[in-house]
């Protein structure tokens, strides 16, 4: 029975970081590395480790989020600021809201 | 448990290669954690023993028979001070990404080619 | 084409590196020597229920220790490269015209509005309950699951909360600082106090063990572990409040 389990959290885990690499939108690759540490704290309560799935469920799903969340934005207003100045230059990093993927492939530099 | 050994074994491979492919910092930053998520369970795994509780000394683990009841405690010990370390090296990390994007507006890595041959 | 080609060779060149090593992982029997002498002596040497606070905090003390001064490092590592300057004024207080928005989606930047009502008083009503709930985390540490790391981190999600809720909320580094620095200290101190009193360098049994499985057991265990979540919870307090972003005129507070 916790096999079943186990294996179906498993490749939950595997599909989310799967999304968290390649998907289009980067805030939802951030929300799903933090889905990655909830279900990663939930084996580990199955593994009867309970100290070790609280500081995971804690850190990883908590505090982790939040601080690639505080990056993201500061990023976002740097960019807002030098927008007017890197316009003219090569590879507008575009943080992927509704720009493309982040993975500067060719589409994304715009004026290029 | 060797599913969940396997499952992190996976994990890591994950994050490997998109630390490896991807060219978005903060894509490879997503990826170390992935990473670090994925020694975590195998280090937890290694730890454990079918049918055992967990090691705390309650009603529910006599103190007497406690060496035939708990599982390892010493992995999760380790596994607890890497979690720690792990969130401290991705914000360390994602500042460091900060101040290159501050520096030349581009989370691109190609960008950054001072360190290339 | 070719560097993923490298890649897929890599990756694999790893796992099959690793799988060997993982096909040894079979489920166990019996416990490890180590953690049967941890386990058969653990509880009446030094006096505290949870195992594995037992393992972090005495026999394997020094490595915490460690842990401490990394997670020190990298805060410190942090507040250095995030220095305030010029730039790290929220969209709007500026005074050099709207034009630098123009370009950036404006519905994606925009400056931060004050928190409604509901928000604000939710907050201050829960911010003293999640304090308390993370120094009770940290204080029954040998007793339930959990120790200083997850309450250091309770009251640093706290803190986030207010941060959070009300965006003209600043942060008194004074006083976050002292509490930091003098947690790390007294940690340092009791663990020499371990030497002078007792058997060796963060030795718990300064104190009298006590009862077992009461608050005041363990000897110096809830004390340092006390140390350890005020450090790591005004730490990550630091870190958190080092990222984020103000409002201009709370400049001054840095």
């Amino acid at each position: 029975m916790s096999i079943v389990i186990i294996g179906t959290f498993g490749a939950m885990m595997i599909g989310a970081a799967i999304f968290a690499l390649y998907s289009q939108n980067i805030l939802s690759a951030i929300i799903s590395s933090g889905v990655i540490s909830l279900l990663a704290s939930i084996i580990y309560i199955l593994l009867a480790a309970p100290d070790v799935a609280m500081t995971e469920a804690a850190i990883g799903s908590g505090l982790t989020t939040v601080v690639f969340l505080l990056a993201l934005r500061r990023i976002q207003v740097i960019q807002a600021e030098k927008g007017g100045a890197a316009k003219a230059g090569k590879s507008a990093s575009g943080l992927g809201y509704g720009l493309g993927s982040g993975d500067g492939s060719a589409e994304e530099a715009i004026d290029d | 448990m060797s599913l969940v050994s396997f499952i992190g074994f996976a994990l890591i491979l994950v994050g490997l290669w998109g630390m490896l492919t991807r060219k978005n910092i903060i894509r490879i930053i997503i990826g170390f954690s992935i990473i670090d998520t994925g020694i975590h369970l195998v280090m937890v795994s290694i730890g454990y023993l079918p049918g055992r509780t967990a090691p705390i000394i309650n009603s529910a683990v006599d103190k007497a028979q406690a060496a035939s009841q708990i599982v390892d405690p010493i992995p999760s010990a380790l596994v607890l001070t890497a979690i720690v370390i792990g969130l401290a090296i991705t914000a360390l990390m994602l500042t460091y990404a900060v101040r290159m994007y501050r520096e030349r507006t581009s989370l691109n890595i190609d960008d950054y080619k001072e360190l290339k041959w | 084409m070719i560097k993923k080609f490298f890649t897929i060779i890599t990756v694999l060149l790893f796992a099959l590196m690793v799988l060997p090593l993982l096909r040894q992982i079979v489920p166990f029997e019996e416990l490890a020597p180590v953690a049967v002498a941890y386990a058969e002596q653990g509880p009446d040497q030094l006096g505290a229920a949870n195992l594995v606070t037992s393992v972090i905090v005495t026999y394997r003390g020094l490595d915490t220790l460690g842990e401490v001064t990394v997670l020190f490092i990298a805060t410190a590592g942090v507040g250095f490269l995030l220095r305030r300057d010029e730039e790290d004024q929220l969209p709007g207080e500026k005074n050099t015209g709207e034009s630098t928005f123009e370009t950036a989606g404006e519905s994606a930047l925009h400056s931060p509005r004050e928190a409604s009502e509901l928000l604000g008083s939710g907050s201050m009503l829960l911010f003293p309950l999640l304090m308390l709930f993370g120094v009770y985390i940290f204080m029954h540490g040998h007793l339930t699951p959990g120790g200083g790391f997850q309450g250091g981190v309770v009251i640093a999600s706290s803190m986030l909360l207010l941060m959070l809720a009300r965006v003209s909320f600043h942060l008194n580094h004074l006083i976050i600082s002292l509490v930091e620095s003098l947690s790390g200290f007294f940690y340092v101190a009791i663990g020499v106090l371990g030497l002078v009193l007792a058997a060796g360098f963060l030795d718990n049994r300064i104190l009298p063990l006590g009862e077992f499985g009461t608050l005041f057991s363990a000897g110096a265990i809830p004390i340092i572990y006390s140390l350890v979540g005020l450090k790591v919870g005004t730490e990550l307090t630091n870190v958190l409040g080092t990222m984020r972003l103000t409002r201009a005129q709370q400049e001054e507070d840095v």
